[in-house]
């Protein structure tokens, strides 16, 4: 049956203003196979998925559906040319009943547009499920009551009940038991020697050996190769995934690490983290590596009151102590740069100022507690000057300044209120570059001033060329602590998806 | 910022001075079609009239900077209407602290029970203070009997019948709460943080204001201002009576919203809440003048409050 392709992209390209977000990629896809798509954080496997789907359009490049010319102009469209995705987030009506859902927009008429054929809707999902050999659910079920995995395998009948000769998949097993995931695959399998063909987007390893038949790799946006599962290793795997050059952009300066000034220890959130324990010293940047979906941004959000752990304890200069909310992680000098500046860093219809100076109010107030607005204004100006924001003045609403700008503004908020402890989730992401290399050299004076830091990142050359020592962390627990002069990209990459075969490190293995 | 489209110019010279200019521009029409509108008494009779709406818009107005709003105060009125006059009336030599304390108590009272539906049960505001209201009026309407209680004390209605000087003294106390408003938004902690955890409540929560608490103080701010707004009216018609104040939280809003505050969040002064609520008032009295029907008048009030918030829509959404 060496005939025509499944699917065919070809030199796809895609431009987004001011960024290349794929150049040049291609993937083939035959009848009856699972392809996985690999690649780090960030390598543009949602985009390509995005395009193929339709809900992106791309700039260049082709796509050959059987032979033919995909026309990708409408999601619908694509979806009823037999290629369905199912996402990471999974979108179901929660309040209506499983075979409803799988049936909306389409539903069978008695009479047509007056009365629906709620008989048929029942029975064409038993047969489908049975089809399926999909026993332990039940068409009558509301949706809501569902697991995640059984959520996931209605949406596959539903795309079977389309005709789907193609299913992707984004991160399937990432919220489901081993248990389930064993079932899913052997979903899988079987619909495969129907002739259906899926594309898993996975970070696991283990798995895409398990189920996959080829491999195609994607980094920053290009396409490395597509590879025989059977005749690639783990290591290559990774290696072709990380395998750039480290250029210096990101130069840390030499700081004195003296004493340790944070410790955690048995830190546990329920469900979520796993035993953590990591001590920063002053004048130390510790790194968090980690892939998206590993816990880093929890156990912060733990350490800082926003969310309760179930267990552990937390040090500071070695005395005990108690952190419930984020004001009681302000009194005791730690500050939290969080990883998305839209929804928990930037109050965007306020001003500058007002983004500045929210923590710090009683600086600038007197002793009958009145603000002096006077003081306020030279304090805003200061550190509107220091840390080189862009802004027209003070009064401008946050809103209308670039993401860089916005992100500096964040910064000179938590630094005025003088840290000793800063958290900075992902401090870099998505700013132009001039602002990134200022925010670095930020970090690395807050480090040589004795401020304890720690940092995650999801771009290693950012972890590798800014931390002195870089925890990994992989589904809640740490895997791995990795120091400045051992560290490395496939190293890194190793403890992230939890490969500790026997390499050097101190891995905490399973 | 050169490059402003036509729109966002237009929308920034209407934040900065826009309700000024339609006040104004309200104003001279009036003065030309009628020979009543700018005389001294007619003056006073719109002021005393918005003095009662904007004493309820201050609450209104911090509720809405903190991103949620209130309908109780209307019948926070009612309420207050009854159990002030009673108060008064039994009151040992006619003192004023009892029906004073037990106006700002009802306020506060009614303050933390909204804040608490909401902050802590977790209720949308908007279903946790309309049963508020139906409850208040129910509870005035059941405490009176339905009847109005009169016979007041003259010491008591002059705190809303009198004057010093020529200003009526609502007026002053108005003048008064605005003042205290304005320096608790602007000069303390506690008011920049109302304006946070409208900005942004989940970024106000990590830059460690206690939002719950915050939000809290906006509704017992709200309760008070109401209940003071109710004892003064009462003061005014020199009688407690259940049905007072019906419909008052909307003038309060309608207020803020045609004065430029955000119906989500974070954006509102008490000059925007003033020029507001004079809005409403010209209008209101301008179309008396002009022998409006109160039919006509309720239908041009709603197409108003329609307007301003579509300009409130339109607004936050050029700004993002």
């Amino acid at each position: 049956m060496n005939s025509v392709p499944l699917l065919q992209m070809e030199h796809i390209r895609k431009v987004f203003p001011g960024v290349v977000a794929l150049d040049d990629v291609s993937l083939t896809i035959k009848e009856g196979t699972v392809h996985a798509l690999m690649g780090e954080n960030g390598a543009g496997k949602s985009t390509l998925m995005k395009i193929l789907t339709g809900v992106y359009q791309r700039t260049e490049g082709t796509i050959k559906w059987q032979g033919q010319d995909l026309d990708t102009s409408s999601i619908t469209h694509v979806l009823h040319s037999g290629i369905t995705m199912i996402f990471q987030e999974l979108n179901p009506i929660k309040t209506m009943k499983v075979c409803e859902n799988i049936y909306v927009g389409r539903e069978p008429y008695k009479i047509k547009g007056l009365m629906l054929d709620r008989r048929k809707i029942v029975e064409d999902t038993r047969a489908l499920f049975s089809d399926l050999d999909i026993t332990d659910i039940d068409p009558n079920e509301e949706m809501g009551n569902l697991t995640v995995a059984k959520m996931q395998m209605v949406e596959i009948a539903k795309a079977i009940s389309y005709n789907a000769k193609l299913i992707i998949m984004d991160e399937p097993t990432s919220a489901i038991s081993e248990k389930e995931c064993r079932h899913l695959f052997s979903m899988v399998n079987q619909l495969k020697s129907r002739g259906i063909a899926f594309i898993f987007i996975t970070h696991k390893m283990d798995e895409v050996f398990q189920i996959s038949d080829e491999i195609t790799i994607m980094r920053d946006g290009t396409y490395v190769g597509t590879y025989d599962a059977e005749k690639i290793t783990h290591d290559e795997l990774v290696k072709l995934m990380v395998g750039r050059e480290i250029t210096d952009m990101f130069p840390k300066e030499e700081a004195e690490i003296t004493d340790v000034k944070l410790e955690v220890s048995g830190l546990n959130v329920d469900g979520v983290l796993k035993d953590i324990s990591f001590k920063v010293h002053k004048g130390e940047i510790l790194g968090f590596a980690g892939l998206m979906g590993a816990g880093r941004t929890e156990v912060m959000e733990a350490l800082f009151g926003i969310r309760r752990a179930s267990s552990g304890t937390v040090k500071i200069d070695g005395k005990e102590v108690r952190i419930h909310s984020p004001k009681d992680a302000i009194k005791h000098k730690i500050a939290f740069l969080t990883e998305d500046r839209r929804t928990t860093g930037c109050f965007l219809p306020l001003s500058v100022r007002d983004n500045i100076m929210v923590c710090s109010y009683n600086q600038i107030s007197n002793k009958m507690k009145k603000i002096s607005v006077g003081k306020e204004k030279k304090v805003c100006s200061r550190q509107i000057e220091k840390y080189a924001i862009k802004t027209p003045g003070p009064e401008q609403v946050i809103g209308n300044l670039s993401g860089g700008n916005q992100q500096k503004v964040l910064i000179s908020r938590w630094l005025l209120t003088n840290p000793e402890i800063i958290i900075l989730d992902e401090p870099t992401r998505g700013i132009d570059v001039g602002s990134k290399s200022e925010i670095h050299k930020m970090i690395s004076r807050l480090a040589q001033q004795g401020v304890a830091v720690v940092m995650i990142s999801s771009e290693l050359p950012e972890i590798l060329g800014m931390s002195d020592r870089i925890m990994v962390m992989y589904e809640g627990r740490i895997t791995g602590e990795v120091s400045r002069e051992e560290a490395s990209q496939e190293l890194i990459m190793r403890y992230a998806s939890d490969l500790t075969d026997g390499q050097a490190g101190k891995g905490i293995g399973k | 910022m050169k490059d402003r489209s036509m729109k966002e110019k237009i929308m920034y010279i209407y934040n900065k001075a826009g309700v000024f200019i339609i006040l104004l521009l309200m104003m001279v029409i009036l003065t030309i079609l009628t020979n009543t509108f700018l005389t001294g008494n007619n003056l006073i009779n719109i002021v005393r009239q918005v003095t009662f709406w904007a004493i309820i818009g201050l609450g209104a107005l911090v509720t809405l900077i903190g991103g949620d709003f209130d309908l109780s105060p209307g019948s926070v009125v009612g309420l207050v209407s009854v159990l002030s006059a009673m108060t008064i009336q039994t009151s040992v030599g006619n003192s004023l602290a009892m029906p004073i304390l037990t106006t700002l108590a009802i306020g506060a009272a009614v303050g933390f029970v909204n804040g608490g539906l909401i902050d802590y049960l977790r209720m949308p505001a908007f279903i946790a203070t309309l049963g508020t209201q139906l409850l208040l009026r129910g509870l005035a309407l059941y405490i009176s009997n339905g009847r109005p209680v009169s016979n007041l004390d003259s010491k008591f209605t002059y705190l809303g019948g009198g004057s010093i000087g020529v200003i009526p003294v609502p007026v002053i106390i108005l003048v008064i709460l605005s003042a205290f408003t304005w320096y608790l938004l602007k000069y303390t902690r506690l008011g920049r943080h109302i304006y946070a955890i409208g900005g942004n409540a989940q970024a106000a929560v990590v830059s460690g204001v206690n939002v719950k608490a915050v939000k809290l103080f906006t509704y017992v701010y709200a309760g008070i201002m109401a209940a003071i707004a109710g004892m003064l009216l009462t003061a005014r018609v020199a009688s407690g009576q259940p049905g007072l104040g019906e419909s008052f939280e909307m003038k309060a809003i309608s207020g803020c919203v045609i004065g430029g505050v955000s119906l989500s969040g974070g954006i509102g002064s008490v000059y925007s809440l003033i020029c507001g609520i004079l809005v409403i008032g010209v209008l209101n009295n301008g179309m008396d003048l002009m022998n409006i029907s109160g039919y006509m008048q309720q239908i041009a009030e709603g197409l108003i409050l329609i307007l301003a918030v579509l300009l409130d829509v339109f607004r936050s959404r050029t700004s993002k």
